[in-house]
């Protein structure tokens, strides 16, 4: 695991107890909120290192709170429906989509977008290697591919099996990379370059 | 988006008792389905109860069953050291479905309840969808119905079950456990779903107020499984036909009992006990898997444009079985 690597998992767990060592456990425990339709509720997510204390309304998702409200535009909304991965994001670590995420929904959750990921100054490898490998033409998949891709990798060392390493019991040859990469759409069709990048980045370790 | 309440309870009793104290009240699991059903405006709930932080979370072995909490994820079902060890078709189904992101958020209550995909249901651009509008019509049966059901339709609805995770539990003879202000209460995955009938927006034994709150899956003993999916293209995307099976193979490989569920073609996964039946002490050849074949598709009603599905059903029944019989 680069030294990169190792500052994300490491500001995505901030918080995070240990009884939360489930990927999933709860990592809030307020008092259970309760809003009516008129009303915004409160909500606290951290996003990329910086806390927000919001006021929301519950309809509003996390896609549409970072691009409108944030001004993060880094996320892309490629569909808005959960068929193309554009507006893949970090939650807890693990790679959601946030068109499909209700941001209330996410109250105490640390979310890493595209901008997150770079650190000091310094891209982050998997940035890096889509640069050094064109893995991109009009870059709008660009960041989901990047956040995807970074996740995916912390889930092949997990031991998280595809549908293709059950049948092979190999991990990460290029139909297993697709495979895992199959939630990103590209429009260009970048796919080669893609999986050159993620590879390269892999075999770096 | 139509506005809605929100709440996040953080206990099985007080979540029911949200469901009923709100009006027009919705379980949010991962919100995958629901939350793009909601902006198609197909479902508009008054208030959504955020059920995703209820402690339901576990997966554990009790004697020869496997209890896997309603809000365990997707992937973490699928990459579990004792679904894997001991149902392995379960994680096969699961990782055929939808996407990595879509499975990190999914929950395994959600997934059983999605909803179909018929572009009529999910369009109320179209007025007619008895499943969302009962009393509407149906705009399938005359329409494009490629993706539609061959089994189990009736007049008044043709759309299919989508998902992949419940075609494994059936042929696995899974049960789901439900919660409601009346208790709890056991039911059959594959008495849970009902055909259409002429009442095709009810799909489910569910009462609004009832919550799932696990599946128990009776530990297999075969020699082996497969889950077969057949699509459009090589993964996310959801099953025109899709098959379950597991056999058991006695040593001079007859076949001991053998199970097998399909998928994508029906309103609700497709188990059809005479095909199994007739595989029982047969040898494990491709002629007798052909012939449980063309006992499970027997009565396809196909439409103009899903005439496809029914040779295409039983060639995929004969090489999951093949396939199932070749593992282990
Ligand atoms: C682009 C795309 C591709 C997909 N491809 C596939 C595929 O190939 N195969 C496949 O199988 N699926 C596929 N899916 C569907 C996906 O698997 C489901 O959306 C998901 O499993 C639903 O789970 P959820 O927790 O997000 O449910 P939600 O959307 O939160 O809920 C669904 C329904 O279940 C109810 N509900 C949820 N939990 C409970 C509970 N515990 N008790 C009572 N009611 C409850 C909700 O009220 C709602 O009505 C795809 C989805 C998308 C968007
Ligand atoms: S098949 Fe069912 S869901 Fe589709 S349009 Fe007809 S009634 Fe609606
Ligand atoms: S914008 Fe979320 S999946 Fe396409
Ligand atoms: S680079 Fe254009 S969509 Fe992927």
């Amino acid at each position: 695991m680069s030294a990169h690597e190792d500052d994300i998992t490491r500001r995505d767990f901030v918080g995070v107890t240990v009884a939360a060592a489930s990927l999933y456990g709860g990592a809030v425990a307020e008092a259970a909120p309760v809003s009516g339709p008129a009303d915004t509720a409160n909500c606290s997510l951290t996003i990329n290192g910086h806390r927000h204390d919001l006021q929301l309304e519950p309809r509003v998702t996390l896609l549409d709170l970072m691009r409108e409200q944030l001004h993060l535009t880094g996320t892309k909304k490629g569909c808005d429906h959960g068929q193309c991965g554009a507006c893949t994001v970090l939650s807890d670590g693990n790679r959601v989509l946030s068109c499909l995420t209700l941001a209330i929904t996410q109250d105490g959750r640390h979310i890493t977008t595209i901008e997150g990921l770079a650190s000091g100054g310094q891209l982050h490898p998997m940035q890096e290697a889509f640069i050094e490998h064109d893995g991109f033409q009009c870059g709008f998949c660009t960041s989901g591919q990047i956040c995807s891709a970074v996740a995916m990798l912390k889930e092949v060392r997990s031991g998280m099996p595809s549908a293709v390493s059950l049948n092979t019991k190999q991990t990460m040859t290029d139909e297993d990379i697709r495979e895992r990469m199959s939630g990103n759409l590209c429009r260009c069709g970048a796919y080669p370059n893609i999986v050159a990048a993620i590879r390269s980045v892999e075999q770096r370790g | 988006m139509r506005r809605f309440g929100y709440s996040r309870p953080d206990d099985v009793g007080e979540a029911i008792a949200q469901e009923r104290r709100f009006p027009e009240a919705k379980f949010l699991g991962g919100g995958t389905n629901l939350v793009d059903l909601m902006k198609m405006g197909v479902e508009k709930p008054a208030h959504l109860v955020d059920i995703t932080r209820l402690p339901l979370t576990q997966i554990e072995e009790r004697g020869n069953v496997i209890r896997i909490g309603a809000l365990t994820r997707n992937s973490e079902v699928a990459a579990h050291p004792l679904v894997l060890a001991k149902c392995p078709v379960l994680s096969e189904a699961i990782l055929a479905g939808a996407s990595p992101q879509i499975r990190n958020m999914a929950t395994t209550g959600g997934n059983l309840l999605q909803r179909t995909r018929c572009f009529y249901f999910y369009d109320p651009s179209y007025a007619e969808c008895n499943k969302r509008v009962p009393g509407s019509g149906c705009a399938a049966i005359q329409g494009y119905n490629r993706i539609h059901a061959i089994l189990g339709g009736s007049d008044h609805c043709i759309a299919t079950y989508p998902g992949d995770m419940a075609i494994a539990l059936s042929a696995l003879g899974a049960s789901i456990v439900v919660q409601g202000p009346r208790g709890e209460r056991t039911i059959s995955l594959d008495r849970f779903y009902r055909l259409p009938g002429a009442t095709p927006h009810i799909e489910n034994d569910l009462k609004p107020d009832e919550l799932i709150t696990s599946i128990e899956v009776p530990t297999p003993t075969v020699t082996g499984s497969h889950y077969l999916k057949v699509r459009d293209r090589n993964s996310y995307a959801f099953a025109l036909v899709s098959v379950a099976a597991l056999v058991d193979l006695a040593p001079d490989k007859h076949i001991r009992q053998a199970r097998f569920a399909l998928g994508g073609v029906a309103p609700k996964p497709w188990r059809v006990p005479e095909a199994e039946e007739a595989l029982v002490n047969r040898p494990a050849t491709e002629a007798v898997f052909r012939e449980a074949a063309e006992i499970a598709v027997r009565g396809a009603k196909p439409h103009r444009y899903n005439g496809f599905k029914v040779e295409l059903a039983k060639r995929a029944v004969v090489r999951a079985l093949t396939t199932a019989s070749q593992r282990g």
